[in-house]
């Protein structure tokens, strides 16, 4: 010690300046206008700014909020009704939408086709006419349908030229339009995944609500349960379960129990990160204060704590639902859970299940393309909204 | 150790029971038994099972006892090696999932074994050369593998295998062993036939692995101990070699008892995809028939192929890290 203070004090002293004006403590530079909003802004605000510079996200929230307009108008948006059948024009291929006949501007029409047997191949054939010109129509009045089930309506996005047809992406074996078709099963394999999570979500958030916040020995057991749900592989439960669900019952009926069976085996994922941030959160003075002041073990849950991670957890109920679309692909795949007539896209991939007949009319398989879209923008949206759900890092 | 690994083999005991239970309830849950399939299949040929000889086969088969007697029949027998009987298939249930099982377990554990040798390398190069053009795209790749559903992947190599090269890719052996005992020759085949549902199934874990280890492996890069190996002139493979990437290794193997449950989910679609002679499709069948008992042994099989698959992803783990065997926890 001796040592240090002799050698300071061979040093010369630094130049001492101490400024007269009085000193208010409360004075701070004034904030830019900048740096007032970004003070000023809520935590939401904060959040979409985040999230806005993530390009990526932003595109598939888009695409995201198209695809679930289209699934409230799926009438409008195909140019027929699901069930349709039109005849003879069965396992026909899609057609190409031009815009040009010999050089000469048109606009957007299909050229029209005509059945012929092929009697070397021994098979049906479908040949381009390239002098029946198809104009397509838009904002049409076509295939008669019943509007959400309320009233009778033929009011059409895109129709087929009078007395023509339009088959973007081919039709099945019983003459059925597959656009029209992947469409409507939109409005199915979509709302399943929003529905499943909601109750994977509520679920979650009471069971590991629970856990967190009491711990002990409820923390203990719902750590039980939740690690025996997770060594149950998600799919093969889910099998047993849809197969559990008679066939016979009404389609709406069955429709909500698979999301219920999707939501029952998923929640263990949220309840875990629920717990873990509420036996972190429980520990803050602000939850002791308010336990002091008498309130409501539900009142600290739902007003003091949820609000402090809601974000976190909207981000991984974002990243669940396409697991969920998945599994009722697979399911209707497999020919479990929905079934004829309902439409989704599982049930409509249940028809590529015949290799062969993909190999012969390979737009049976074009429901994948919808599902892997849908999946990959769930999953860019719901890692921007992770990255963006703590704004304040 | 060995207290260790004795307590957590006794932790396993209960989780195994409880998962019994619960195979049995859901398999219990359709209305009706297999004897009610049957009936029903017979009257839509035009035959009817009489009354007396349907009470006799539901007598001999304990299908009139109240469930839980049946449960404990079952799994009390289960203990014995006995796992019921297959009324689809009609043989014991241990010949018609003994093989399937087996197979199961051969593509899970090339498709573990896949994903880490794949996703090592890759993981390293992406953190070392982290927003270099490469890590850029392998990360893009990642992406969408993680993004694309295995059974749908399965389904579009299935029809580009078939249109392109007019062969099927489906199957686990050359047609002419199916049916035949294990032989080096039947082996083989079924070693040149693995690739396609092992790169199927493992691709999003392969992806989903990759992140995990390369976000792990740029904290640990960022650490001072490594800044200091570095500045105290150890070669940077070396340093890389000899500390961050020890331990970043942990979740390595940890993260094996999370993957498995989807490895085995997804191998199960992919399996009916691509018919391949695993699980997949005589569960499938088992479950529309309500053939119970063999329904039930397979999701008790499969759900206690993953608790063993943890085991041994915990017992690695503790040989791996002292702080595991002597606190006696996992530490995540």
């Amino acid at each position: 010690m001796t040592d240090r203070r002799d050698g300071q004090a061979g040093l010369s002293p630094l130049p001492h300046t101490v400024s007269r004006e009085p000193w208010d403590p409360y004075a701070r530079p004034p904030m830019t206008a900048d740096q007032q909003r970004f003070a000023l802004a809520s935590q939401w605000t904060l959040m979409w700014w985040k999230l806005r510079r993530h390009k990526l996200a932003l595109i598939s929230g888009a695409v995201l909020l198209v695809l679930y307009v289209c699934t409230l108008f799926v009438e409008i948006v195909a140019p027929y009704e699901q069930d349709t059948k039109i005849i003879p024009y069965v396992n026909h291929p899609p057609q190409a939408v031009h815009f040009f006949h010999d050089g000469e501007f048109i606009g957007p029409f299909v050229y029209g086709t005509r059945l012929e047997r092929n009697l070397e191949l021994m098979r049906r054939e479908f040949i381009v006419d390239r002098e029946d010109i198809q104009p397509l129509r838009f904002f049409c009045s076509g295939d008669p349908y019943r509007f959400w089930g309320l009233f009778d309506w033929d009011f059409h996005l895109v129709c087929p030229a009078e007395d023509g047809r339009l088959f973007l992406l081919g039709t099945d074996q019983l003459g059925r339009d597959m656009f029209s078709r992947i469409v409507y099963g939109a409005r199915v394999s979509l709302t399943v995944g929003l529905v499943g999570v909601a109750i994977s979500f509520l679920l979650g958030i009471f069971i590991g609500g629970l856990a967190g916040y009491y711990g002990g020995w409820v923390d203990n057991l719902v750590n039980r349960v939740i690690e025996l749900f997770q060594s149950f592989p998600q799919l093969p439960l889910w099998m047993a379960l849809s197969a559990a669900v008679p066939a016979t019952w009404n389609p709406i009926v069955i429709f909500f129990m698979i999301t219920i069976i999707l939501g029952l085996v998923d929640w263990t994922g949220l309840a875990r990160a629920v717990r873990s941030k509420l036996l972190s959160l429980r520990e803050e003075d602000f939850t002791t204060a308010a336990q002091l002041l008498g309130a409501h073990p539900r009142r600290i849950v739902n007003l003091h704590l949820l609000p402090n991670f809601m974000s976190h957890l909207i981000a991984s109920a974002t990243l669940a639902i396409p697991g969920m679309i998945l599994g009722e692909t697979a399911l209707g795949y497999l020919g479990l859970g929905l079934q004829p007539p309902v439409v989704s896209w599982g049930v409509l991939l249940n028809s590529a299940q015949d290799i062969n007949a993909v190999a012969v009319q390979p737009w049976l398989i074009l429901p994948v393309v919808p599902v892997i879209i849908t999946v990959l923008a769930f999953q860019f949206f719901g890692d921007g909204l992770r990255d963006a759900a703590d704004p304040y890092k | 150790m060995l207290a260790y690994i004795a307590r957590r083999i006794l932790v396993m005991i209960p989780t195994l029971l409880v998962i019994s239970a619960v195979s049995f309830v859901i398999i219990q849950l359709p209305p009706g038994d297999y004897l009610t399939t049957l009936e029903n299949e017979l009257l839509s040929r035009g035959e009817a099972l009489n009354p007396a000889q349907l009470q006799y086969l539901r007598e001999t088969y304990g299908l009139d006892q109240p469930l839980v007697i049946q449960y404990f029949n079952w799994i009390g027998n289960a203990l014995q090696g006995d796992w019921g009987f297959s009324f689809e298939h009609q043989a014991p249930v241990t010949t018609v999932v003994g093989d399937s099982l087996f197979l199961t377990i051969v593509i899970t554990a090339a498709t573990t074994l896949f994903i880490w040798v794949v996703s090592f390398p890759i993981a390293i190069y992406s953190a070392t050369h982290q927003y270099s053009i490469g890590d850029y795209t392998l990360t893009f790749i990642g992406f969408i593998g993680l993004a694309t559903p295995n059974f749908l992947l399965a389904l579009i190599l299935l029809y580009l295998a078939n249109v392109y090269f007019g062969t099927s890719i489906g199957g686990l052996m050359d047609p002419i062993y199916i049916e035949q005992p294990m032989s080096w020759a039947k082996f083989f085949s079924v070693l040149e036939h693995l690739w396609v549902p092992v790169i199927v199934i493992g691709t999003s874990g392969t992806a989903a692995m990759i992140r995990r280890l390369r976000a792990n492996l740029l904290d640990e890069l960022q650490k001072q101990y490594y800044v200091t190996a570095l500045a105290k002139g150890l070669p940077r493979g070396r340093a890389l070699m000899k500390y961050p990437l020890r331990m970043a290794l942990n979740p390595f193997i940890a993260d094996i008892g999370g993957i498995l449950p989807q490895l085995i989910s997804g191998a199960t679609v992919v399996a009916v995809v691509l018919s391949l002679p695993t699980s997949g499709r005589i569960l499938l069948e088992s479950l529309q028939s309500q053939d119970m008992y063999l329904a039930g042994s397979f999701i008790f099989w499969l759900s206690g192929l993953t608790v063993v698959g943890v085991l041994l992803s915990d017992l690695a783990l503790a040989v791996l890290d002292p702080r595991i065997r002597l606190s006696g926890g996992s530490v995540k």
